[in-house]
């Protein structure tokens, strides 16, 4: 995705042609292309993903018998808070951004983002904000040890870094409010003639309705943390309850951002695997309309359950009772969401290349996330699970197999089209087979250390649990280690290694159907710098009352 | 050869399974399954996560099942041809409101239950928990009995970074204690769950309370104990560093029993010589750090609200500098290490070093001060008796190259008033 020999690719709209990229470094700094953007978003994405990787190790590796062995639990408590800001912010949120930089103009079809040097800026903004966060592992007293939830008032006791992790989120909500406003001016105004809204992928419409959420919510996130910040350094009592405040609220606050912001993680995932479950089903996606509505219902949601992150704070009954019923609403819109996805596969042509395993995985294992989601909305047992490792399992298994899966299941989908080279396959599925065997090693057994009473942030255990432990540790240093080869594959494909070879057809997979197919392979520069004919087979929405739009038939 | 892997995977998660349970902290949870517990509302929360568990089970072996058999049988590799449906108003309904029905019928009986957990009214008795950096302290509200409950001394000493001491040859490692919550059996127990400093959660997973322990808040939970036994459980909310070693133990009696127990506590304020409620913390600690020889109040650790009173018979006589400094050692490792460290070094800028500080060459009257009322993050340390104050302050000011005077007990007693 690196290179883009562009001199010599031949497509149609390309009459812009000394509008191609700088040469050197100066290319990366100063473009405002959203392919390049794109490109690095995914670079930062996958370079946080493997120092958050890291630190999960350093986490699986003290966990891996009982007894402190390797590290001060300070500094363990420092490895799970920096993990979960660093995957979260780093890792997933940038994923996210380049694939919607990549793709949202090659599906709608337009030339770019409607924001290019805003796009710039988002992005440049990352690597100080991840210096500034990642600076405070070598600071005096180091980096924040107080969860990344941040509750006061332990989050007062952080030494210097304290400062730095609070910027450092502004920073990063300043970075994803950026490339909110982007995309959602993008998709809204910036379509092909003919591509109106209920006709547009589902990657679009999961990152228009994601794009909304970002904007809600990251504000209130820098609200309260700027208000951490004024009660540390400048005397305010907003979350002491020494002065009158209330820490109780600070959590609320949180989650209020907290809750949107997990929809935020997995609903462009939603998009993806609903963009790659039919092309290799070589049948129409089920459902469009009610996949659309499903992900609106789901948003809308998010925005009244967020109490469920703290029952036991001690709320009033009626509170307790509203967020469970909300809380255990969302099962209705996201299981239509998997039976649309399974009744596309129902009777189709399937094929089962490393994009299409990984969406199958992500149905199956996003739905044992689900499953124990519904569990924990059920407030009575989930005074039992709350911060436990059953609760550690559940999110992972909606992160890891989930958001993770289908990142990677649309790096390996549009990855040919991005550099005009095709991926190993069998080097894919060898990838896809250890990661999902190895992920569920790593987080499946923590149900049952949850279940039995391993509470959540803690460097060392009590004896009954060290099997479950020493099953999880030995997942993890697997996952961890099989994601080179997926590293190596995609490297390859930049850099031509293996003497792997440009000259990919436009439409790489055979059941594949969306604007971003009607383009050459590599994607050149820049696409559609006029607006496309729209043909009837590249629309993802399929109603039988459109007959003017026959959709497509693929045997 | 050729069928050997499935059984030996079966029987090797057997085995895994038995060696699981046979170390539970939780007793009744199998070691991989929530607690049945012993109360009504534990087994009805257990009946609940069975429930949706196995609705759960239900709907994915229907749904994956499904998805299976589409990927066994509908793939081109198989010459299927795809067909050509794509939506369905009906089917959309079905698959809306089916969930929606299902999931009535998970909430009726999940509110009942939250209902029952919420009702503390009509209490026999109340006791408040306080969560501490990492400590809890209960108060048995209207008796007068107060003492704090830390982690058990065996356990505190093979936690430490790199030990030596091999977790499994200590019993209950991390879930044991020096004092343990006494409650009577078939009597409905409040508790007033609050916090002193950070918010600590207070949960006990066979009685089914875990309540957030949050400073400016007094939270309100109930239990009402069928059997009498030794139940164990964690602090779960992150609470700094050593939110992993402030581990709960409730050792539920009988009523007499009970009785028996409180007027002990509260003999230990009347009586000249507290050690006789020492027994009694004997008999329910693991590994209590008092000797027998340690014939003064602290060996009680099970205080009475009116400790200093306690204190004052062994405060009368004054200590050499070799037992100070022994007794100021242990102190010193079950109190102060966690922040300051065994080495005095402390973690700047958190928690300063010792080695030269202000407060240790300064006079020994603002030390004792400071260790008594605490300052910022260090919480008061008042509790401890007036013996242990002045060993861990003569222990400070004489250790890692500091070089001070003795202070004696009487000195403490002086300090606090």
């Amino acid at each position: 995705m690196a290179h883009h020999d562009h001199a010599h690719a031949d497509h149609a709209h390309d009459d812009h042609e000394h509008h191609g990229p700088e040469k050197g470094i100066m290319r990366w700094i100063k473009t405002t292309n959203h392919k390049d953007l794109g490109t690095l978003y995914l670079f930062l994405s996958f370079t946080m993903f493997f120092i958050g990787g890291l630190m999960s190790l350093v986490i699986r590796a003290e966990l891996w018998m009982p007894g402190l062995q390797f590290v001060d639990p300070e500094f363990f408590n420092q490895m799970t808070t920096m993990h979960a800001l660093v995957m979260i912010f780093g890792g997933v949120m940038p994923g996210w951004v380049g694939l919607a930089n990549w793709m949202v103009p090659m599906m709608i079809g337009c030339s770019d983002l409607a924001l290019p040097r805003i796009n710039n800026w988002g992005f440049w903004i990352l690597p100080f904000a991840f210096a500034l966060l990642l600076s405070t592992l070598f600071m005096a007293g180091g980096a924040p040890a107080g969860g990344w939830t941040m509750y006061p008032p332990l989050v007062m006791q952080t030494g210097d870094a304290f400062p730095f992790l609070i910027f450092a989120v502004h920073l990063m909500g300043v970075s994803s409010i950026t490339g909110a406003i982007n995309v959602a001016v993008t998709i809204l105004n910036m379509r092909a003639p003919g591509m109106s809204l209920l006709k547009m992928p589902l990657f679009v419409w999961t990152w228009l309705i994601t794009a909304y959420l970002l904007i809600a919510v990251m504000p209130v996130l820098a609200g309260a943390v700027t208000m951490l910040l004024t009660d540390k350094y400048f005397g305010t009592s907003f979350f002491a309850a020494s002065g009158g405040g209330d820490p109780v609220m600070f959590q609320h606050i949180f989650w209020f951002f907290g809750h949107p912001e997990v929809y935020i993680l997995i609903l462009p995932a939603f998009g993806i695997v609903s963009t790659i479950i039919p092309t290799f089903a070589r049948k129409a996606l089920f459902g469009y309309d009610s996949m659309v509505y499903a992900v609106a219902s789901i948003a809308f949601l998010s925005f009244i359950v967020w109490a469920h992150h703290m029952f036991t704070v001690g709320m009033p009954l009626a509170g307790e009772l509203f967020f469970m019923f909300a809380t255990m609403l969302i099962a209705v819109p996201t299981g239509v969401k998997v039976f649309n996805w399974i009744a596309t596969m129902w009777k189709g042509s399937m094929t089962f290349e490393t994009p299409m395993l990984f969406a199958i995985a992500f149905v199956f294992l996003f739905s044992i996330g689900g499953f124990s989601g519904l569990m924990l909305a059920i407030t009575p047992v989930d005074f039992q699970y709350h911060d436990t490792y059953f609760v550690v399992a559940h999110f992972h298994y909606v992160l890891v197999p989930g958001a993770v899966f289908a990142i990677l299941a649309g790096v390996y989908y549009w990855i040919p089209k991005w550099t005009g080279r095709m991926y190993n396959e069998s080097w894919g599925k060898i990838h896809f087979w250890l990661s999902a065997v190895f992920i569920n090693l790593t987080f499946f057994p923590q149900h049952f250390a949850g279940l039995a009473g391993m509470q959540r942030r803690v460097p060392d255990y009590a004896v009954q649990f060290v099997d479950w432990n020493i099953w999880s540790s030995i997942g993890a240093f697997g996952f961890f280690v099989a994601q080179f080869i997926f590293i190596f594959n995609m490297l390859a494909c930049c850099y031509g290694w293996f003497g792997r070879k440009q000259g990919l057809p436009d439409r790489i997979w055979e059941g594949a159907h969306g604007l971003e197919w009607t383009v050459p392979s590599p994607a050149p520069y820049h696409t559609f710098e006029d607006p496309p004919q729209i043909g009837a087979g590249e629309v993802t929405a399929v109603h039988d009352e459109f007959d003017a739009l026959d959709h497509h038939k693929l045997s | 050869m050729k069928m050997g892997w499935l059984a030996r995977l079966a029987a090797g998660t057997t085995l895994a399974l038995a060696a699981v349970s046979a170390g539970a902290y939780t007793e009744s949870s199998g070691g991989y399954n929530l607690p049945t517990g012993v109360t009504d509302l534990s087994q009805e929360v257990f009946d609940l996560h069975m429930l949706i568990f196995w609705v759960c089970v239900a709907i994915g072996v229907v749904v994956f099942g499904v998805m299976f058999w589409s990927i066994l049988h509908h793939r081109k590799s198989k010459g299927h041809k795809p067909a050509d449906f794509h939506e369905s108003t009906l089917v959309e309904i079905l698959w809306t409101s089916a969930p929606f029905i299902i999931l009535i019928g998970m909430a009726i009986p999940a509110a009942g239950t939250l209902i029952k957990m919420e009702d503390t009214r009509g209490a026999d008795m109340t006791v408040k928990v306080t969560g501490y950096q990492w400590k809890w302290q209960y108060d048995y509200l209207g008796e007068n009995v107060s003492y704090y409950s830390t982690l058990s001394a065996e356990s505190n000493k093979a936690r430490q970074l790199g030990s030596g001491i091999d977790p499994n040859t200590v019993p209950n490692y991390l879930v044991d204690v020096d004092n343990p919550l006494v409650l009577p059996v078939g009597k409905k127990v409040r508790f007033l769950v609050t916090s002193a400093d950070v918010i600590h959660a207070w949960w006990v997973p066979e009685i089914a309370v875990k309540k957030d322990a949050i400073p400016g808040y007094v939270n309100e939970t109930w239990a009402k104990i069928n059997t009498p036994g030794t139940y164990r459980g964690v602090c779960a909310e992150l609470c700094g560093r050593d939110h992993g070693f402030m581990p709960i133990v409730v050792k539920a009696v009988t009523e007499a029993e009970y009785k028996e127990w409180l007027a002990k506590q509260k003999g230990g304020a009347a009586a000249p010589a507290p050690a006789a409620a020492a027994p009694a913390v004997v008999e329910v600690a693991a590994a209590p750090a008092a000797t027998a020889t340690d014939a003064k109040p602290d060996a009680a650790a099970i205080e009475v609200a009116a400790a200093p009173a306690a204190a004052a018979p062994a405060a009368a006589k004054d200590l050499s500098k070799d037992e100070l400094m022994k007794k100021g050692q242990e102190v010193y490792t079950a109190n102060c290490s966690a922040c300051h460290q065994a080495t005095g070094a402390g973690m700047a800028p958190t928690f300063p070093s010792l080695i030269g500080s202000p407060v240790i060459k300064g006079p020994a009257a603002g030390h004792v001060k400071q260790t008594l009322a605490g300052k910022n993050v260090m919480p008061p340390f008042k509790h401890l008796s007036d013996l242990d104050i002045a060993a861990v302050v003569t222990y400070e000011r004489n250790s890692w190259g500091n070089s001070g005077g003795l202070v004696q007990p009487s000195a403490v007693a002086a300090a606090r008033k």
